[in-house]
């Protein structure tokens, strides 16, 4: 389907952009809101001209407070909208916890059905381009921790674009991250038009057969340098893009090591407790007879995002350090 | 500040009473529709045939006087575990509510008719979240008002103050109802605030802060009712504090004795709400002790009813769990309802 439509080379932020523009046009049930993302178009230009466009009632701006923020949307998805809240920076996402762990997923549970929330929750996360004090944090684990929620990561302006628009479809509500380094880093082909792809799936974005490579949002970019770089000394790597957290395919994750024998798990979040944790800990439940040397995890320090962005490099994890790991993986 | 009052301590009318005698009729039978339920799910309870329950004794006109004003199918309730007597005025079935103070799932989805959210147990959470249902039928064009509920300690949480602020951007259509009962469990109102008026805290949202006798059927009711016409024609919010009393425990599992002396309570049970609800019919000559006897009788039939149906749900089986966390269940939970039928995971 995809392949037969026009095709534009534009980056994440305006596919996120076409995405929302798209969906506001289709379902009069969708509303967009959160901190500057009427006016101004949110500070990284997501929503720029859907206010003019949809108009205030549709598109707004909310008072500074993402507890408010969240409730507020919980609210509305539960009185028929279809609300697509944001949230300026992932890292700010914390004084809405209360919010989202205690009701957020819980509400179909707890209702048996009575009253659903299909809220998306976009939020830019992850670092590499040199941001202020907590605004290149990657909780993406928080969120999978909490049951009754979807966690989608893109990797690309094409993925965001019919991810977004899955998620605005979905009746249980998404947490839609996005990778700060991708919005304006890449630019691709991406289709024009309304399209969706399919929450809930991994997919192998480059075939190889000496070790698997796992990653989601940002670091698929890492990976994907990482093999080349590879590949110019003959090993061939194979490069998994989770994509959507929860729910998690561990079947294509199986599938690939079970060709390959050998997997590193990358991402960017501090290492203990990471989202690539839970990757490891399922491969060792489901893959071990295949493993041929021990799942290896290249993630950030154990260590606050240094607000310090002379040395932010080094604790991003970037292709040297992947390959490092693929060593160890290969001589093991 | 003055509080609303329509009633003296002992039911005697202060002034003109707005509303009809069918509805002051109408009113005492809520009240004391409550009011039997109440006391009949505490015996519920200490027969082991309810789990933890918070009692609502004393606090009923500040929550029916509230619901009364609502339309079930058309208007939106977001209650605090505290209450029941709004649920059942509201037109919650009342097997539902037992099945769900008995911690059976078959009693927590109100019926599609009934547009009430399950009892929050969080503090003030539900009030970011009524801003949000109040905007959206504003928006959606619909005739409707949201009202929430909340205690004097919940006033502390943020999510208060991100709520009201909200709602009052927004001008979004909702009651927010604050009962002050003098305890948020243990602590005493004066411990957990500075002001002393809990609708004084209206002001800093730019909305009206109305304090009402919370005892007071005919006071509650009124202000509610200008506070969702107001609400109903695009003004906004409306901050509601029913000065009250918990002269009950926290719930079915508190020791009052352990902070309270029980002078204060006695004071308040003199100003029962029911009690002067019926001075004020008998003062009206609306009412007399046969009229009570069959109210009584029509109760009771009621609650048995409600409890025979209440047992006829099956209990609630293990696989239940995992259903209802996503729309279409997920490959993990496939696997553990799967485990939890029998059947290999």
């Amino acid at each position: 389907m995809i392949a037969e439509r026009g095709t534009r080379i534009i980056n994440l932020v305006q596919a996120v952009n076409e995405a929302l523009d798209l969906a506001l046009e289709r379902d009069p049930r969708v509303v967009l809101f959160g901190e500057d993302v009427g006016k101004m178009g949110g500070v990284f230009r997501a929503s720029d001209g859907l206010q003019p466009k949809y108009g205030d009632k549709r598109v707004f701006d909310t008072p500074l407070a993402e507890s408010g923020i969240v409730g507020f949307a919980i609210g509305m998805a539960m009185a028929g909208l279809r609300p697509v809240a944001e949230i300026q920076f992932a890292g700010f996402l914390y004084p809405a916890l209360d919010q989202i762990l205690s009701h957020l997923g819980r509400m179909r549970h707890r209702t048996r059905g009575r009253f659903t929330i299909p809220l998306v929750i976009r939020a830019p996360y992850g670092g590499g381009v040199k941001t202020p004090e907590q605004h290149a944090d990657s909780p993406e684990a928080i969120l999978c921790h909490v049951p009754g929620v979807k966690v989608i990561i893109p990797s690309s302006p094409e993925r965001a674009k019919g991810l977004l628009l899955s998620a605005i479809e979905d009746p249980d509500p998404v947490f839609f991250l996005e990778a700060i380094k991708l919005y304006r880093g890449v630019k691709a082909e991406v289709p024009e038009g309304y399209y969706t792809l399919p929450i809930g799936k991994a997919r192998v974005v480059r075939e190889g057969s000496a070790a698997t490579l796992i990653a989601y949002g940002g670091m698929v970019e890492v990976c994907q340098k990482a093999a080349e770089v590879a590949a110019r000394e003959g090993v061939e790597l194979e490069v998994i893009d989770v994509e959507t957290l929860v729910p998690l395919d561990t079947p294509t994750l199986v599938e690939s090591v079970a060709k390959t024998g050998r997997a590193v798990v990358v991402y960017e979040a501090m290492r203990t407790g990471g989202f690539g944790a839970e990757i490891a800990a399922r491969l060792a439940e489901e893959a071990l007879d295949y493993l041929e040397a021990p799942i290896v995890r290249v993630a950030g320090w154990d260590a606050p995002y240094p607000p310090f962005s002379a040395v932010e490099n080094f604790y991003r994890p970037d292709a040297k350090r992947v390959l490092e790991a693929v060593r160890q993986v290969l001589t093991h | 500040m003055d509080t609303v009052r329509y009633l003296d301590d002992d039911g005697k009318p202060l002034r003109d009473i707005p509303l009809s005698e069918e509805e002051l009729l109408a009113g005492y039978r809520a009240l004391r529709r409550a009011r039997h339920f109440d006391e009949r799910a505490l015996v519920l309870q200490r027969q082991g045939r309810l789990g933890v329950y918070p009692p609502f004794r004393g606090q009923e006109a500040a929550q029916v006087g509230v619901a009364l004003c609502l339309e079930p199918s058309r208007d939106w309730l977001l209650p605090s575990y505290r209450e029941t007597a709004a649920a059942i005025t509201f037109g919650m079935p009342l097997s539902k509510l037992i099945l769900s103070w008995r911690a059976d799932p078959a009693g927590w989805g109100a019926p599609p008719e009934v547009n009430m959210v399950q009892f929050y147990i969080p503090i003030a959470t539900q009030v970011p979240q009524a801003a949000g249902v109040a905007h959206a039928l504003r928006l959606q064009g619909k005739d409707a008002v949201a009202a929430v509920f909340i205690g004097d300690g919940g006033t502390s949480e943020g999510d208060f103050h991100e709520g009201l602020n909200f709602a009052s951007v927004f001008d979004a259509p909702l009651l927010v109802v604050v009962q002050n009962n003098g305890w948020a469990i243990s602590v005493p109102t004066q411990k957990q605030m500075k002001v002393q008026r809990i609708a004084l805290k209206a002001q800093g949202y730019g909305i009206p802060g109305v304090t009402v006798d919370g005892n007071d059927l005919v006071a509650v009711w009124t202000v509610a009712r200008k506070a969702a016409a107001r609400a109903r024609a695009g003004e906004g919010p409306t901050l509601i504090e029913a000065l009250t009393y918990r002269v009950a425990p926290h719930t079915s599992s508190d020791d009052p004795g352990r902070y309270r002396t029980e002078d204060e309570a006695e004071a308040w049970k003199k100003r029962d709400p029911i009690d002067r609800m019926r001075g004020c019919l008998l003062h009206l000559g609306l009412w007399d002790e046969e009229k009570e006897r069959a109210l009584s009788e029509e109760l009771e039939a009621e609650f048995v009813a409600a409890v025979e149906e209440a047992d006829k749900a099956s209990e609630p089986r293990p696989w239940e769990i995992v259903e209802q966390v996503y729309a279409e269940m997920q490959p993990d939970q496939q696997a553990a309802w799967n485990y939890l039928h029998g059947g290999e995971a």
